[in-house]
């Protein structure tokens, strides 16, 4: 108990006292996984857009795929990103192996079918008559596309923080392809893992507390949006 | 509507040829041909699932049909034609409205025109004040009533000052009595703005009450095109008939009568007269409205009324302020509606001896 | 049957199960990155079984610094080492029981072929890490007080340096991870030589500095004095330094990699 309380007022000292050690880990924790999830969105968004309103022969397994895709083991992940960016793959000229490059690009891969998954659901919530609607008032269907996507902007919204909150907390990809560098591919997790290895749990604390409180953010918006959900009219028929 | 009739001489505004247009394999619109002339109201009238919706979503370009052709004064347009587009508005049949306030809604089709602010602000307040909502301009649009959101759909899409304006069954979910204010609401509206209207509905009180024109269709086919008076006096087809509220058929087969005329004689047995019913030999069924048959006491006086049944009262059924009545014949049973008023002058209660009449001008005869 | 006695019971089951695999039966033992990466145990582990088969090892392999503490708190039966002054202090403040050699190898400096800080041929780790330091080349470090990270800062001391900068790549991992890390970034690193043979042909690195009697690798053997296996650790640490053990220790590489990974020291110093 002693360890516990002592890490934790020792935690809260380092935080306060903007030790750059652990700031400059959260920093850098915020870039690798906000560049993911940006990357995600652009790819994300439109892709579960696609799929949301596309009718298209095999839709049913994209859709599967994307929902798998949710269950992506981060060390999965972390091996294959590897293997494209070690020196004998096919991407190692890039040089990204045990950069935030390759953090990006493996947290990528995690987010994206978090934000096409969400995305996907919410556009599908929104009544397709409302593009037609749009249309009928003279909308081009790319101008309806965006009022749909408007419409369910507060899911997507849900779909950010959903892709940001599972990979913030991921350690298995990070580790694999950034090394955990001091300075440079340390983020939260992988400084969490290696201090409290190292004992100094104090440190490893004060990250927690971060990470925790990213999480719980997160959750807390998605908690909040799903509650603010409008209720819809009945669905148009005929 | 005066310039409606005038206007129609010319080359009509909006015409369908040869519509055709399914879905899995089911017709769900099969369409001759339709005009919408310009500034009528025309109402396409028919029961759920009788194709016009689709009809209307072919007509305002807003879907493809397999084949035939839409003119749009004249000239093809194919499917998303972008003049065609501006010309028209449709208003769903639910108020598809998106987030954010009312005025924001009424301005999206002006935005998509590109129309300067200050030119979208005057065109939002003075659609706003036609449908009756200006007060609620600023209100969040998940505040609205019912109504109200149908008034703003409405605005929505008269902002846009279209020479067509499609609106598809703009009642159908509303309580009874907004539903009375926003027809007689409807009414005004139509009578005063220039668009030519074309107005999906299955209550044919609806449909006489605001179109100039009728347009009656059965599973995805115009079955009857006409005044409102032309279809309620004179229903194409049994189906028109007993959609317009002529719900009660009599069987029987037309006879030669000694005059030369020609006469119904009812399975039941009784003669009816009919004016130009036909060919002798045919089997038939004959329609009439329960509010054409006239109730009298036995012995009162002779009537211009050419078919008398003296029957019994049967059963009693107020509606409000009218009485249906259920009157047996001799194995004929007829329908009848007649006020209050009149039930209580005659003093009819269940067991009266009674003589209904029926003009022969009333009578719809189709053959089967 | 009182619900009191059912809820006893059935808590008493579930201890019964979890500790099938937790026994006293189990042995912990806490050992160095090296010794696991290399595929030492893999060898070695099986004759112990067959010696006791009443044991189970289960192996925690992580730096030298982190096996002490984990022995220290008492999450390990017996630990594995390489990091002599850590184990003295260890020692010193009564945590271990006993304290024997193993086995011992070297620490090689491995970097890219091309050698572009002109390492190969000097006498000296330390030189060597200073030539490192001053050159452009990059270093990867554990950075996670493993032995062979608290054999490293041995030499950046002695060679005066205080290692900071872009070049210096520190990763807070393990051994091999830290070489494949190298590998990737053509860097230099310290390294345990059967770690490293056991890896060479993954990597894109070759041996450059080898030899000083400074870079030798002692392995000890240490029973915990507060191990919850005791009698387990005292019959591991007796098995490893005994004839039968140090004779597989010494043969160990010789087949797969046509020389020997660790030479076998019991009893001697």
């Amino acid at each position: 108990m002693d360890v516990l309380l002592e890490g934790l007022r020792e935690a809260l000292g380092l935080l306060l006292s903007g030790d750059p050690y652990v700031w400059q880990i959260i920093a850098r924790s915020l870039q690798v996984s906000g560049g993911a999830v940006i990357l995600g969105l652009l790819v994300g968004i439109p892709l579960g857009t696609w799929l949301g309103l596309a009718r298209f022969p095999g839709r049913g397994l994209a859709v599967a795929l994307v929902n798998t895709g949710l269950a992506l083991p981060p060390v999965v992940v972390g091996l294959f990103v590897y293997v494209l960016l070690s020196r004998q793959g096919p991407l190692g000229g890039l040089g990204w192996l045990y950069t935030p490059s390759a953090m990006i690009a493996a947290q990528f891969v995690l987010a994206a079918p978090y934000v096409a998954a969400i995305t996907l659901a919410a556009v599908g919530s929104v009544p397709p008559e409302l593009r037609l609607q749009a249309r009928a008032l003279g909308a081009s269907r790319w101008q309806a596309l965006l009022l749909h996507l408007r419409e369910a902007r507060l899911s997507l919204m849900a779909a950010v923080a959903a892709g940001f909150g599972a990979v913030i907390s991921e350690v298995g990809a990070v580790m694999m392809v950034g090394g955990n560098v001091r300075g440079e591919t340390r983020v939260m997790t992988t400084a969490i893992m290696l201090e409290t290895r190292r004992g100094r749990f104090a440190t490893a604390m004060a990250l927690g507390l971060i990470l925790l409180a990213f999480a719980f953010a997160a959750n807390a918006f998605i908690t909040r949006v799903q509650q603010a959900q409008p209720r819809r009219r009945r669905p148009l028929t005929s | 509507m005066e310039n409606a009739k005038q206007a129609a001489s010319g080359v009509p505004l909006l015409e369908g040829v040869k519509l055709i247009r399914s879905y899995d394999g089911r017709r769900v619109v099969d369409v001759e041909w339709i005009e919408i002339r310009a500034g009528e109201v025309l109402a396409l009238l028919g029961p759920n699932g009788a194709g016009k919706s689709t009809l209307v979503r072919l007509l305002a370009a807003l879907e493809a049909p397999d084949a035939g052709r839409v003119l749009y004064k004249g000239r093809d347009v194919a499917h998303d034609d972008p003049a065609l587009r501006r010309a028209a508005a449709a208003l769903l049949q639910r108020p598809y409205l998106w987030r954010g306030t009312v005025a924001q809604n009424v301005e999206f089709g002006l935005k998509t025109r590109r129309l300067p602010a200050a030119k979208r602000r005057a065109r939002v307040r003075a659609a706003l004040e036609a449908v009756g909502v200006a007060h609620l301009e600023d209100a969040p649009v998940d505040t609205l009533s019912g109504g109200e959101a149908q008034r703003v759909a409405l605005a929505r899409a008269l902002a846009l000052e279209p020479e067509i304006l499609f609106l598809d069954e703009p009642t159908a979910d509303l309580d009874v009595t907004v539903r009375r204010r926003l027809v007689a609401d409807l009414e005004r509206i139509v009578r005063h703005s220039a668009p030519a209207i074309v107005l999906i509905t299955h209550d044919p009180g609806e449909a006489f009450a605001l179109a100039d024109r009728v347009a009656v269709m059965e599973e995805g086919q115009i079955v009857q095109t006409g005044t409102p008076a032309d279809i309620f006096e004179a229903p194409a087809t049994e189906f028109v008939a007993s959609f317009t509220g002529a719900e009660f058929m009599l069987s029987g087969r037309l006879e030669n009568a000694e005059e030369g005329t020609v006469i119904v004689r009812l399975d039941s047995g009784q003669t009816l007269e009919c004016a130009g019913c036909g060919e002798a030999g045919r089997r038939v069924r004959v329609a009439y409205r329960p509010e054409d048959v006239v109730i009298a006491l036995p012995g009162s006086s002779a009537t211009s009324a050419r078919n008398r049944f003296p029957a019994t009262l049967a059963r009693l059924h107020p509606q409000g302020g009218l009485v249906r009545l259920r009157l047996e014949s001799d194995g004929l049973s007829l329908e009848a509606v007649i006020t209050r008023h009149a039930l209580e002058d005659l003093g009819l209660v269940v067991g009266t001896p009674v003589v209904a009449q029926i003009k022969a001008s009333a009578l719809h005869v189709f053959p089967t | 049957m009182s619900p009191a006695d059912s809820f006893k019971l059935a808590l008493a089951l579930i201890f019964a199960l979890v500790s099938c695999s937790t026994g006293t039966h189990e042995i912990v033992l806490a050992s160095t990155t090296s010794t696991e990466d290399s595929g030492l145990f893999e060898a070695l582990l099986p004759a112990f079984r067959r010696a006791h088969p009443d044991y189970r090892v289960r192996v925690i392999a992580v730096g030298s610094g982190e096996a002490l503490r984990l022995a220290e708190r008492g999450d390990a039966d017996v630990v594995l080492a390489h990091s002599p002054r850590a184990e003295e202090k260890f020692m010193a403040a009564g945590h271990g029981e006993s304290q024997r050699p193993v086995m011992f190898n070297d620490f090689v400096i491995v970097g890219p072929e091309a050698d572009g800080a002109a390492i190969s041929g000097l006498r000296d780790a330390a030189s060597a890490l200073a030539r490192i330091a001053s050159s452009s080349a990059r270093f990867v470090s554990r950075g996670d007080d493993s032995g062979t990270h608290a054999k490293e800062r041995e030499f950046w001391a002695t060679a005066g340096v205080e290692p900071e900068g872009s070049w210096y790549v520190e990763t807070g991992q393990g051994i091999g991870a830290v070489l494949m890390m190298a590998s990737e970034k053509q860097a230099y690193t310290l390294t345990d030589r059967g770690t490293y043979l056991s890896l060479r042909d993954q990597l894109l690195l070759t041996v450059l500095m080898e030899g000083d009697p400074a870079l030798r690798n002692q392995y000890s053997v240490i029973v915990v004095r507060a191990a919850s296996n005791l009698d387990g650790a005292r019959a591991f640490a007796r098995w490893i330094t005994a004839p039968a053990a140090q004779k597989l220790i010494g043969e160990f590489g010789l087949e797969r990699f046509g020389r020997q990974l660790f030479a076998p020291n019991a009893g001697r110093r």
